[in-house]
């Protein structure tokens, strides 16, 4: 399992980025490989407003429907649209295929540093 | 084998419909096709050859033991089928005149009575298509209850996150918001959690008992206790009645509406893609909420279907309830439950049931540490279970047992059947410790091996395309 040190990572598996004023939200690796092949992808649409610790989107496996819950409080600015035809990139390059990015964050979810993000994994 | 398309030969017929005896009816040109239908001309020798080998390769009740969980997949007596082919239900319509379907009225009326007895209901509609439709109507019942009160505050829907999908997915069409609440470590609702979202802000909660891992919740009565103090209903989702039918009644357990899937529970063939009928029934302060079909000329009333809803498998159900009566429907209960537990007993030492205990109508195995062990996942013995013509149970559900494995083996199944499919579920053990890439291939003697499901999802084809 791979986990990028440069990332902060939520108790609920989605990794975080800080780009300038936007934070970039994806799924970690340890996410794709639970959730298994993934065959849909549901985004927000820009400008929706994301609250942390709720839902703002749903991936869809073989095996089950799971939400992706926002670690972050705010307004989405940009959807990777790419994901929407292709939903396999979550599976094939997990920190490389982001998902949302979200402007005006007001507020945030508790986020691990990647040690601690292994840790918790660890005991998972 | 071949497609039906691909069997097709040109200008070969089939006569199967009579002559016309009305004069023919032009249609006007803005409606008419420009081109002819692809129908496959056959003789009517092969389209029966055709279905009947189609017939060979699937897998129901009538051919072996099939127990998928959550879906009661049990012997239908055919004397329901006889009843519901009888000619005065067959041939009527549901805008024939009432004193030409009197029969078919009482059918309903007692039918109505006998589930209402079953299940401590007071009114019953049976309009909705199916389970969910049922689900969906029964919630409607709980919305239009707070509504009619001008109680606009409530909101949300509580639903544990054991629960079928369905459950979530109707409060959400309902326009309620969902708040998920976590199991208890044994499978049950968690009580704690429970109060924490419990407010003036709840319309009501859904729940199924015994629950999802096949459990019966014990804290059922202080459940609905308190959701009822919180002002909220509570809703019963059916899927599980065949546990408790003629023994424990939702209505003596505290719940306000309900959904029966008759085509499951009180006999008739399913998993087919229907039809279906999820009966909904709810307690005297809900009844002036009931759907009303069209006939019955009440506007601003729900209406959820233009009639009586799929009226034959009323009939079948109520031929089942009539023939099994007052003394066989607690007993077809309480042989599901000892069929199950007996079948957990006999697989147990090996895979390793969720929960360890007394379970109702079906159990779940947790073959987690299994498949960490020997890399055989409970897919994989899904699959293998194929091959010894045994139709695999619910796979991967519910979502908080990983690796889960759901079987319900009903109340129709013989010991012997029983002692058959255990000894199945010990040699597979066994074989995935010895050659786990057998099984990781298997099934090895269906028409069909493995397909692939990932690449069926992203890249269906969902129609034939004519060379």
């Amino acid at each position: 399992m791979t986990i990028k040190p440069e990332l902060q990572y939520s108790k609920d598996h989605e990794w975080v980025k800080k780009e300038d004023d936007l934070f970039v939200i994806g799924i970690s690796d340890f996410a794709q490989d639970a959730l298994g092949d993934l065959v849909f992808v549901n985004l927000p649409e820009v400008g929706d407003a994301v609250t942390a610790g709720e839902a703002f989107g749903d991936v869809e496996s073989v095996k089950a429907v799971s939400d992706l819950l926002s670690p972050v409080s705010g307004t989405v600015a940009e959807i990777n649209e790419e994901l929407l035809d292709a939903p396999e990139k979550l599976n094939e390059d997990p920190y490389g295929a982001w998902i949302i990015k979200v402007a005006d964050v007001t507020a945030t979810e508790e986020l691990l540093d990647a040690a601690a993000y292994e840790a918790f994994c660890a005991e998972a | 084998m071949k497609l039906i398309f691909e069997k097709s030969v040109k200008g070969r017929k089939c006569d199967i419909l009579p002559k016309c005896d009305v004069p023919a009816v032009e249609l006007p040109e803005g409606l008419k096709r420009e081109t002819a239908p692809h129908l496959p001309e056959m003789s009517e020798t092969d389209v029966s050859r055709h279905y009947t080998e189609l017939n060979k390769q699937v897998h129901g009740v009538n051919c072996g033991f099939y127990p998928l969980g959550s879906c009661t997949m049990k012997y239908n007596p055919r004397i329901d089928e006889e009843a519901a082919a009888m000619e005065g239900f067959t041939n009527i319509h549901p805008l024939a005149p009432k004193s030409s379907v009197r029969g078919a009225l009482e059918v309903l009326d007692t039918l109505r009575a006998d589930l209402c007895e079953i299940t401590g209901m007071d009114g019953m509609t049976f309009q909705p298509a199916a389970g969910a439709h049922g689900e969906f109507t029964g919630v409607l019942l709980i919305k239009q209850y707070h509504d009619s009160r001008n109680d606009k505050n409530r909101t949300k829907i509580i639903v544990p996150d054991s629960a079928h999908g369905t459950n979530p997915a109707t409060a959400a069409m309902c326009g309620y918001q969902v708040v998920n609440i976590p199991s208890a470590p044994d499978g049950c609702v968690d009580l704690e959690e429970l109060k924490k979202v419990l407010g003036d802000d709840v319309a009501g909660l859904m729940l199924t008992n015994p629950n999802t891992v096949g459990i019966f919740d014990e804290n059922i009565l202080e459940i609905t206790k308190l959701v009822h103090e919180a002002g909220g209903l509570c809703y019963y989702d059916g899927a599980n009645t065949n546990a408790i039918m003629g023994v424990v009644r939702p209505g003596d357990m505290g719940f306000d509406c309900i959904h029966l899937n008759l085509h499951k529970t009180f006999a008739t063939p399913h998993g087919g893609g229907g039809p279906g009928a999820g009966a909904v029934g709810c307690k005297e302060f809900l009844k002036p909420f009931l759907p009303h079909s069209a006939l019955m000329e009440k506007p601003g009333r729900l209406q959820v279907r233009g009639f009586m809803g799929n009226f034959l498998v009323c009939v079948r159900a109520l031929a089942y309830v009539m023939t099994l009566g007052r003394e066989g429907i607690p007993e077809a209960a309480t042989n599901a439950v000892l069929n199950a537990n007996y079948l957990m007993q006999k697989i147990k030492g090996t895979f390793t049931p969720a929960f360890d205990r007394i379970c109702m109508h079906e159990f779940v195995l947790d073959l987690s540490h299994y498949e960490k062990e020997t890399g055989v996942s409970a897919l994989d013995v899904a699959k293998s279970l194929i091959d010894y013509g045994m139709h695999p149970p619910t796979m991967y559900f519910p979502l908080i047992v990983h690796e889960a494995l759901m079987l319900e083996p009903t109340e129709t199944e013989s010991i012997e059947t029983l002692d058959w499919a255990a000894d199945v579920f010990r040699k597979l053990y066994e074989l995935g410790k010895t050659d786990p890439e057998f099984m990781h291939n298997a099934p090895h003697h269906t028409p069909i091996g493995r397909p692939d499901e990932v690449k069926a999802a992203r890249n269906p084809i969902v129609r034939y395309t004519f060379a």
